[in-house]
């Protein structure tokens, strides 16, 4: 299987997902220069975390106006599986795979430490492999973390199982106190209506060896894997 | 062909928090500014624009704000556009 690693400048954990991909779950890990537009071999893209083109304007902003975007969002329209990870999922948002938006950390702070999520649904590419409600510990580190949409947007995400993961309690309690960012009904995750492109704040990459303290983050990498090929 | 200025005023939203324009709000409040309300903090974006009319000025910075300048799930935009000298 290849996974296809965009790189825009200000990007940061690129290397991070490729070592995940070639050093863990031993498969192919293609970078992609921003100005790229070659998806042809690529069967899943992992958009990294990092700040692409330096936040500038807003998060994502700049980003989804490289010519790999536009080859990220037509190969999402075919319905290619698509993985944002923090400013990965802040580009999904912007580029419109993925409905919504991200606000400023309610407290302003630059959040980085390990949360605890809760799987809400897992019958995705990206989480097939975790137990329904089970509670994964994976860290954050974001400024803009803050996830926001419209009443009617909310409604229509919640009703289609949209949410994938949420912020809760070690034991899997969802409410305000465990939420880090102030995101709405407590937002770490969603996927779009077809399920082939997800975006989440926290970082899976970060919590995918023992070295780094949880492996539960390995388990998204290993469920697209399992979709994909039926070998995890 | 004239050259306009033009001047992009971008804020959040009515409804949406603005973490910032909170924080703005809570600094003035206790250096005594007890009359201030509802402080937004937002982008102030200048650019110049060569035209033959205004109309078509209108066009472009509405597409532009369309198409990347603004995200409309959380922001608003307002402009001015004034003849440069």
């Amino acid at each position: 299987m290849i996974f296809g690693i965009p790189v825009y400048p200000g990007s940061n954990c690129d290397k991070d997902i490729g070592w995940i991909i070639e050093e863990v779950i031993h498969e192919k890990a293609k970078y992609l220069w921003h100005e790229d537009s070659n998806l042809n071999d690529i069967d899943c893209i992992i958009i990294p975390g990092g700040f692409s083109y330096g936040d500038y304007l807003r998060t994502g902003a700049m980003a989804k106006l490289s010519p790999i975007s536009e080859a990220i969002y037509d190969f999402a329209e075919k319905g290619g599986l698509v993985m944002g990870i923090c400013n990965g999922f802040q580009i999904l948002l912007e580029m419109g795979l993925l409905p919504g938006a991200m606000l400023p950390n309610k407290n302003l702070s630059f959040i980085c430490k390990f949360v605890h999520l809760k799987i809400e649904n897992n019958s995705t590419p990206f989480s097939n492999l975790y137990e329904k409600e089970e509670v994964i510990y994976i860290p954050i580190a974001h400024a803009e973390g803050n996830y926001t949409c419209d009443r009617e947007t909310l409604k229509e995400i919640e009703e289609n199982n949209q949410v994938i993961v949420r912020y809760c309690s070690p034991e899997g309690i969802i409410d305000e106190k465990f939420n880090p960012n102030g995101s709405v009904n407590n937002i770490a995750g969603i996927c779009n209506k077809k399920g082939n492109v997800f975006g989440l704040m926290p970082h899976p990459e970060r919590a995918s060896e023992n070295i780094l303290g949880s492996t539960n983050g390995l388990t998204m990498f290993k469920s697209i894997l399992e979709i994909a090929t039926g070998k995890a | 062909m004239a050259t306009y200025n033009v001047k992009v005023f971008i804020s959040y939203r009515k409804g949406i928090l603005d973490p910032q324009g909170v924080a703005v709000e809570k600094a003035a409040y206790s250096l005594g500014f007890n009359k201030v309300k509802e402080v937004r903090v937002g982008k102030y974006i200048t650019m110049k624009i060569e035209a033959e009319r205004e109309e078509e000025i209108k066009k472009e910075i509405e597409e532009m704000a369309k198409k990347f300048l603004v995200n409309p799930v959380i922001e608003e935009y307002s402009y001015k556009i004034e003849v440069a000298k």
